[in-house]
């Protein structure tokens, strides 16, 4: 396996506006298997983040376990990281983002880090609204173990070794409509043109977004049968298409009326969710529901925006914590002395 | 855009930049590979095949290989190619044993007129076939022009003799010291065919300029004098001399005469130092030895004083260029200069001549002198038993275009000795094998290394020009060569790609190193050319199209930039991406003259 990538880069390689290129956000050559669906989520962020033009030493890059979780390393090499315990991403995400508001979460993981060992922890994290973009690259089987059925693989769906799985899936972005996420969406990792912007858009967001993207194994769940193999994603896939202009951006592309609407987020930044006349509405919990329930009944992938909550404010407002990261604060701010503690003590009796 | 037909052998032949720009298509990263692995031997005979004199040209091409090369477009400089050839030639084995030899004769018997480059080639690719080969000169060696022309300090004469003598030892009659006087005279001689490969051998002159007649004595033109010093006719010149032109030869003008006497060497040429057609490396070697180049000035006049030239005058002038590329040469309206000088070597470019054929041969020429030629495939005369080839059928050119001539002409004349259709060209010699060794290793070094162009080390200048005989490159020794043999990024292995099999993952489009593979809509090749991850504003280089995959898009490689690391097909899940050896070599008489396994 080749473990380098050559140096040299296409000469004419277009900049951001920070001067970075596109490989400026490239990580390790991946190990996973060739043709894995997590490296195209990879690719993906890498190249959400170059047209976000963020600077990669703001971004803090967090996974639990698996072989999503592996997938970081293949990413923002610049940037931070943090490779936690299993399902264990949502304590560490929450903690780091309480000590440090200014840096840009973004945390990965899988169906089997999600949806079974780290279930308890993601409903928390949701209810806390911190401010992250959490992705699940989604293949509805253990793949580091060899292609065991996860806790989201399709009723019915077989595997590579030919045996139907006998459970209902669980649906993690109806999960996290319902447990109130301020950010659900869902794409495929075989779909760059929505999953990018859908990614921007997230990490614009200001509180918790979800983005759960169907991302077919290779090796495991790639034969006929599976309902998650690249050709059946696509068969079934309803996608949505959006295109994001963060805020700094004129709006240059022109809609034709009625074909569009757009949503502003708080920093100003624009979505366009194109199929409107399916006069789909995300800011509905009930519309996104309901059209989540009628294309998991029919068989359909839907991808896209699903629901957003553009008022949403995020853990640290909530709790009224620290308006700046901890590590820029001073000796005399965080500890205040004992006339300070005095007073709250008085405070209290 | 139309699907690439990858079946076309010439889609592959044109992503090897360096074999495609050579005229004899040599396999130039195939025998860079061989170097690699040390074997200099099958290095050597596959240039050998290709373009006949490899030790002379891995001192002396022109090298439209370097500029074409495809590392020059992702760093500063190119592979250095030419002087690896040369390594072939330096470090291989006694090769005569393994070259072919005469064949049973077939009972045709062709002519050549001329022993230069293009008529050894062409006597090189008939001699194994039976043919009886004569071979004219003037001269009482081989070589023609790589022997008159090009000076001993660039090219040794052992390699210029070695490398004509695999030639002649193939049963070569050679008829040497005659001067060819008439065409009509060697169409009696009961000849199948006649090659005329005699050259451009006339250097041209000012014949107009003020002074010309009364300076005579010390105005010499560049190429014959050239080669009076290389027969030893000429072993000095003045202190002083100033030589004219812009072109290679005018660089060995000065060169040589550094070495015999001249103190103050000065080349002026009318065009700006950038316009010169003398190769970059050729000035650099010039102005290294402490040769000024003044451009800008166009010769006025010869100053005679008593009888003896004692300089010339020069008007300044600029170059203006126009909107459709056409450079005047406008006067500054400055008084002319003056450069003292004992000496004027005039190397301002070749004129054709064929003063020895007759009209009544049948043979036409076009008004600029040069022979009218079937096509520059057939390279037959309007007289259908003559053939042309080297600079007497195009006018000047050089050694490496010569060989390719010779190889197409005795294609020609082999065909017209049978009675076959000339334009029936026989196809090329291609091969395409998967160089897969292993889930993830291949056949090839396929990991370009990031190591800069090595210079080729030079003879201590004092002592190269004491000496007109002594060397001045040294030649790479195997280590250097071993890192800059490195440094070819194997164009030949081609990136071939499967529709078919392909699952669009995008594993290609996320880990190719210079984005040279998109994914999209197909459109006309315009429109497709802007909207790829990078647009491909390179027209010269290819854009490789599948046909329709599943979703509806097309894959779009642009092969500019691609550095064949083979990492596409690594990461590709399916093999849809394959890297396949490509090996093509051009057509020649006689099909498989070396071994090489």
């Amino acid at each position: 396996m080749s473990y380098y990538k050559p140096k040299f880069q296409h000469p004419k390689l277009p900049k951001n506006e920070l001067g970075y290129t596109v490989a400026d956000y490239d990580g390790a050559v991946s190990t996973l298997c060739a043709g894995c669906g997590h490296d195209s989520i990879s690719g993906a962020i890498r190249n959400a983040c170059f047209l976000s033009a963020i600077p990669p030493h703001r971004i803090a890059k967090l996974s639990g376990i698996g072989c999503s979780s592996k997938m970081p390393t293949y990413f923002l090499g610049k940037s931070h990281g943090f490779n936690s315990v299993h399902g264990r991403m949502p304590s560490v995400a929450t903690g780091a983002s309480v000590a440090n508001r200014d840096l840009i979460y973004l945390g990965v993981s899988g169906d089997g880090d999600t949806a079974s060992i780290g279930m308890g922890q993601f409903v928390h994290l949701i209810r806390r609204n911190v401010n992250m973009t959490y992705i699940v690259a989604n293949n509805g089987c253990y793949g580091l173990t060899k292609g065991q059925d996860s806790a989201t693989a399709d009723l019915g769906s077989v595997g590579k070794y030919g045996v139907k799985n006998p459970f209902d899936g669980i649906d993690l972005a109806s999960l996290a409509v319902l447990q109130g996420a301020s950010f659900v969406a869902r794409s495929f990792s075989g779909d760059k043109e929505q999953l990018e912007p859908l990614i921007r858009a997230a990490m614009a967001h200001r509180g918790f977004a979800f983005i759960d993207v169907v991302s077919p194994c290779v090796t495991f769940a790639n034969n006929v049968g599976s309902t998650r193999s690249y050709a059946a994603t696509r068969d079934n896939l309803d996608a949505m298409p959006i295109d994001f202009v963060p805020m700094r951006e004129e709006i240059r592309t022109q809609y034709k009326e009625g074909s569009s609407q757009t949503v502003t987020l708080h920093d100003g930044s624009i979505i366009h969710l194109h199929k409107a006349s399916r006069k789909y509405k995300p800011d509905s919990r009930e519309d996104a529901l309901m059209a989540l329930q009628t294309a998991n009944r029919t068989g359909k992938v839907l991808t896209g925006l699903l629901y957003l909550d553009t008022d949403s404010q995020d853990l640290n407002h909530t709790l009224a914590l620290a308006t700046k990261p901890l590590n820029s604060l001073g000796k005399d701010e965080l500890c205040p002395g004992s006339r300070v503690l005095k007073s709250i003590n008085e405070g209290l009796r | 855009m139309q699907a690439t037909d990858t079946t076309n052998p010439e889609y592959f032949h044109k992503v090897v930049d360096c074999q495609y720009a050579c005229p004899a298509h040599t396999p130039v990263p195939a025998y860079i590979r061989l170097i690699a692995q040390q074997r200099y031997t099958d290095a050597y005979l596959i240039n050998w095949e290709s373009n006949v004199f490899p030790g002379v040209l891995g001192r002396t091409c022109d090298r439209p290989c370097e500029p074409a090369c495809r590392r020059g477009r992702v760093e500063a400089e190119p592979v250095a190619i030419c002087r690896l050839k040369r390594v072939a030639a330096d470090f291989k084995d006694e090769v005569a044993d393994m070259l072919p030899k005469a064949g049973p004769p077939n009972g045709k018997k062709v002519a050549l007129i001329g022993a230069g480059p293009a008529s050894l080639t062409v006597a090189r690719d008939l001699a194994p076939l039976g043919y009886e080969v004569h071979l004219y000169d003037a001269q009482a060696k081989g070589g023609g022009f790589m022997r008159s022309q090009i000076p001993s300090f660039r090219l040794p004469e052992s390699v210029l003799d070695e490398e004509i003598g695999y030639i002649l030892n193939m049963g070569i009659s050679t008829v040497f010291n005659t001067y060819v006087d008439s065409m009509a005279g060697m169409l009696t001689k009961g000849y199948d065919a006649i090659f005329v490969g005699s050259g451009a051998p006339r250097g041209r002159d000012l014949p107009k300029l003020p002074g010309r007649k009364e300076a005579d004595a010390n105005i010499h033109i560049g190429i014959n004098w050239l080669a009076n010093v290389a027969f030893e006719h000429t072993k000095e010149i003045g202190k002083r001399v100033i030589v004219l032109g812009g072109g290679n030869t005018a660089m060995d003008c000065c060169r040589t005469s550094r070495r015999l006497g001249g103190e103050e060497v000065k080349v002026i040429v009318r065009s700006p130092f950038a316009d010169m057609k003398a190769s970059p490396w050729e000035k650099e070697d010039a102005v290294h030895e402490g040769i000024p180049i003044i451009d800008n000035h166009v010769p006025r006049e010869f100053v005679i004083e008593k009888g003896k030239l004692v300089g010339m005058t020069f008007d300044k002038v600029e170059a203006i260029y126009q909107e459709d590329g056409r450079r005047d040469l406008v006067s500054t309206g400055e008084d002319p200069v003056f450069f003292p000088c004992d000496d004027v070597l005039i190397a301002i470019g070749q004129e054709n001549a064929f003063p020895w054929i007759e009209k009544e041969t049948g043979i036409r020429f076009t008004s600029w002198g040069t022979p009218i030629i079937n096509d520059d495939e057939t390279f037959q005369s309007t007289r259908k038993e003559v053939f042309f080839g080297g600079d007497s059928a195009f006018g000047p050119s050089n050694i490496i275009t010569a060989v390719a001539h010779g190889h197409k002409a005795a294609v020609s004349i082999d065909l017209y000795c049978q009675g076959k259709n000339l334009s029936k060209r026989p196809p090329p010699h291609v091969t395409l094998v998967g160089q897969k060794m292993g889930i993830h290793e291949w056949s090839y070094d396929s990991i370009p290394i990031t190591d800069e162009r090595k210079i080729v080390p030079l003879e201590d200048l004092k002592k190269s020009l004491n000496d007109r005989m002594v060397e001045v490159e040294l030649g790479f020794d195997v280590e250097t060569a071993f890192i800059e043999a490195e440094r070819c990024l194997n164009c030949d292995a081609q990136t071939v790609f499967t529709d078919a099999n392909c699952i669009e993952c995008d594993a290609c489009t996320d880990i190719c190193p210079t984005s040279c593979i998109t994914f999209t809509q197909n459109a006309p090749e315009g429109e497709l050319r802007n909207k790829l991850l990078v647009p491909a504003e390179n027209t010269d280089q290819d854009l490789y199209v599948s046909g329709t995959l599943p979703t509806g898009r097309v894959m779009v490689k642009d092969e500019d930039v691609c550095l064949h690391c083979g990492l596409c097909a690594e990461r590709c899940p399916t093999a849809a991406w394959d890297m396949q050896m490509f090996l093509y070599n051009m057509a020649k008489a006689t099909p498989d003259l070396v071994d090489v396994k």
